[in-house]
């Protein structure tokens, strides 16, 4: 009884996130919400010039340095991310509505999470650890238009989060 | 090349001939390829956009042009329960006149803001016929920026016209009435008390401000439509009038006596110099003037107290009345300014006066042995260039392409005529379904007509579409207007009233949207920027929630300690910062509406309850795939009970102390 219920639960998400994805649809390449469904866009959209460890964005090693913590930056991030970003994130390892921030900076190279928080809709579609996450949250991370100043002043404070010092 | 282009006439001539030897009939009246020209495919964009008065809607709406799709309703002067436009507390001054809140009026006409005599796509101004208003709409949001009420009006009809760079938009009275601060005088006074007033409302180049800079005060006429002078003619304006019999009752017959009514061409940079020289009396009047403030998400509304009033009985040189046959509707000056219509629409021809003669009637003084009400009235023959003859019946208002054409619309014989300005020769005419009111040329109005589409916007639908009961969907009809001939190609419904209309290039107003409001900027006094600043407070019985909404959730989302007889204001900020994005915002019970809050904005909606229990609310705009799970509780316990405010969302519970 419980497991029938759970799976009718689960099949009546995944059908409500076809409808939301096909709703935001038609914004153009702009938005790059143009995919259908999770499962779809990962077939046909992974292109091999897709590097998932770089991401996609204005961002790479040549202009993301980490030197010793920011203490100025990271106290900027921290009050970006309380309009921007804590609604759906928590500090700790918990998921919200995105999964908790605890050792981000440890998975992922500064330069990553600058390329996602600044260029989200892109790499929902294309990078297929992104797309594993969706299918957990079922929530696009939307583009919270973050300046590229503000985007290094949050990962500052990730970097925080993380015990750097 | 010129034996080509004889075949090519004579291809059309033989065309026009099996065209016209069919009967006109509403199924062939459309040709074969009309589908090809109004199709825009999936995903592409119109060529312009078309801004149709929603008449007694009170509302604007937009079309894109050639699909005659429906891209958006800008409630103006009146209540959107889909935008909660006049249910926020944030909109209602919105609608606040000297009256009162008034959430209704006449929506009529459109006029885009222009510079040199050409839109410029940054503003539209529409007119409130019943409680004499004017607003200003943003082009950038989409949405009312402002409204100024007019005193001294009984009917804003004649307006929002404007002048070459929007200097001015005019308000120019329906119905003549008294002076508000001498009002309680008898009907039958009319020819002594009753009289004209015509608003000069000057725009601010940069904001977009608007205020009454003056306004004229002529005899008691029903003023109709008006259109701007340009180019040579720039610096003047003219307004078309009816009822010159100064009849004060049974005016279908009354105010149809006399052959020529008249048009008043206005000198009004004259009438600026006699203000700036201070002439000019102040009178004490009442007027609301609201506000809407993009960076606290606000309105306000201000009563004003003072206007200036020019006599123009007292300034012979400002105003002088031209005879024009009969009961004028349209009033229409072609793109070099030289040629101004009258469309008499009980008259059997239509009229063309030109400027030059105009002023050179003024110079040589070739008026008419009787003033009218101490206003010069030129002679007819001294004004006019010449006259359309048989044009049809019941001309009602005319526009213009780049090519010296003239449009006219005809109600009573239900057709649009083309005609040519120099020559005054019909050149092509079709037939309306039905009875066509205002017509629009995109650009028609301005100095540089961009042609190419008509679109006629009638006044009876009957059979056009799908029946709908007693009440049918109000009708437009495009038509073709780049060949000799005019070709219908379309037929679509738009919502009721449309009067005028304008249209402009997409490119225009397409690039310059706002998509969000940015958060950082938000100066709303009841912001919440992020979770960390929800709080709900209490002040003596009204309780503030500041609420945030992010994809997929409300914070707070549970809230207690709220008691019977509070007011409860829900003031939402929605944090996200994507286009296309807002949230909704609604409560069991509440009895105005419902929040639709853009990326970026705070709303607020104020709540009363009615009954102690668990009131649910939720986000009303489809927003994720977790938007039904986007909710909360209120709990309203009774008067005096002692369960504390207390708010949070999850885990985390805040408890206010007593």
């Amino acid at each position: 009884m419980n497991t029938s219920m759970k799976k009718a639960v689960i099949a009546i998400a995944g059908f409500s996130l076809t409808a939301a994805v096909l709703v935001s649809c038609g914004g153009g390449s702009s938005s790059g919400q143009t995919k259908s469904t999770a499962r779809e866009t990962s077939e046909t959209l992974t292109t091999d010039d897709y590097d998932p460890n770089r991401g996609e964005g204005k961002f790479d090693e040549s202009n993301v340095e980490a030197g010793a913590l920011n203490m100025a930056m990271a106290e900027k991030g921290e009050a970006i991310s309380g309009t921007k970003c804590l609604s759906c994130h928590k500090l700790s390892d918990e998921k919200l509505v995105g999964p908790g921030w605890e050792g981000v900076t440890e998975r992922r190279s500064l330069h990553w999470i600058m390329n996602f928080i600044t260029n989200p809709d892109p790499m929902i579609d294309k990078d297929p650890e992104v797309q594993a996450q969706l299918e957990l949250c079922l929530v696009r991370m939307p583009n919270q238009n973050l300046a590229d100043e503000e985007a290094r002043e949050i990962v500052e404070f990730m970097r925080k989060n993380d015990g750097v010092k | 090349m010129k034996s080509s282009k004889i075949i090519i006439g004579l291809l059309s001539a033989a065309a026009v001939a099996i065209v016209a030897c069919k009967p006109k009939s509403t199924s062939n009246a459309v040709s074969g390829d009309a589908a090809s020209k109004v199709y825009v495919a999936p995903g592409k964009y119109d060529e312009f956009y078309n801004f149709v008065s929603g008449g007694f809607s009170g509302q604007l709406s937009v079309y894109g042009l050639p699909s005659g799709r429906l891209l958006r309703v800008i409630p103006v002067f009146s209540m959107d329960p889909e935008k909660g436009w006049g249910f926020s507390e944030e909109t209602k001054p919105m609608l606040n006149t000297s009256h009162g809140f008034v959430p209704w009026d006449d929506l009529h006409h459109v006029e885009m803001s222009m510079t040199d005599g050409i839109a410029d796509g940054k503003w539209a101004f529409v007119n409130g016929n019943n409680t004499p208003r004017l607003a200003r709409v943003d082009l950038t949001t989409f949405r009312t920026a402002e409204i100024i009420e007019l005193p001294n009006s009984g009917g804003n009809h004649s307006s929002p016209f404007g002048t070459e760079n929007s200097e001015y938009i005019v308000a120019g009275t329906r119905f003549s009435v008294p002076s508000d601060a001498n009002s309680d005088v008898s009907i039958e006074s009319y020819k002594e008390n009753f009289k004209g007033h015509i608003s000069f409302v000057s725009v601010d180049k940069e904001s977009g401000e608007m205020n009454i800079a003056f306004q004229l005060k002529t005899p008691g006429v029903n003023f109709d439509l008006a259109r701007t002078g340009k180019g040579k003619s720039h610096g003047w304006f003219f307004f078309s009038t009816y009822n010159t019999e100064q009849a004060n009752t049974l005016q279908e017959v009354n105010a149809s006596q006399k052959d020529k009514d008249f048009i008043m061409a206005v000198n009004w940079k004259k009438a600026e110099e006699y203000i700036k020289a201070g002439k000019g009396a102040k009178q004490k009047v009442k007027y609301a003037h609201n506000v809407f403030d993009e960076h606290t998400h606000t309105a306000t509304s201000v009563i004003k107290d003072e206007v200036t009033v020019l006599d123009v009985a007292e300034y012979p040189d400002i105003v002088y009345f031209i005879p024009c046959p009969k009961s004028p509707h349209g009033c229409d000056v072609d793109p070099t300014g030289e040629y101004i219509v009258g469309s008499g629409k009980l008259a059997a021809l239509l009229p063309v006066f030109s400027f030059d003669k105009i002023q050179k009637a003024i110079a040589d003084k070739a008026f008419e042995s009787e003033t009218y009400s101490g206003i010069p009235v030129i002679k007819y023959e001294a004004a006019l260039y010449g006259e359309v003859q048989k044009p049809g019946l019941g001309p009602l208002h005319t526009e213009f392409d780049a090519n010296g054409n003239a449009y006219t619309s005809f109600f009573v014989s239900s057709e649009v005529v083309k005609w040519n300005v120099k020559d005054l020769q019909v050149l092509d005419r079709q037939p309306t379904f039905y009875s066509v009111g205002h017509l629009m040329v995109p650009g028609g109005n301005t100095k540089k007509p961009l042609g190419k589409y008509l679109v006629a916007y009638n006044k009876i639908t009957k059979d056009r579409y799908l029946p709908t009961g007693p009440e049918l969907s109000q009708s437009a009809q495009l038509y073709d207007i780049s060949g000799e001939k005019m070709q219908l190609i379309l037929d679509f419904p738009t919502i009721g009233e449309p009067h005028y209309a304008q249209a402009v290039a997409a490119e225009l107003i397409k690039d310059k949207q706002v998509k969000i409001f940015d958060i950082n900027k938000n100066a709303h006094a009841f912001v919440a920027k992020g979770e960390a600043e929800t709080k709900v407070e209490r002040i003596g019985n009204q309780v503030h929630v500041y609420l945030t909404t992010v994809r997929s959730h409300l914070s707070p989302d549970k809230i207690e300690g709220v008691q019977l007889g509070d007011n409860v204001y829900f003031h939402v900020t929605n944090l996200e910062q994507d286009w296309d994005v807002p949230h909704g915002f609604a409560i069991k019970g509440a009895s105005n509406g419902e929040l639709l809050v853009m990326p970026g904005e705070t709303t607020t909606l104020k709540w009363t309850p009615d009954r102690i229990g668990i009131f649910p609310m939720y986000c009303t705009d489809f927003c994720s795939a977790l938007h039904q799970e986007m909710s909360g509780y209120v709990r309203v316990s009774p008067k005096g009970s002692n369960v504390p405010i207390s708010y949070g969302l999850g885990d985390k519970m805040t408890t206010v102390k007593k």
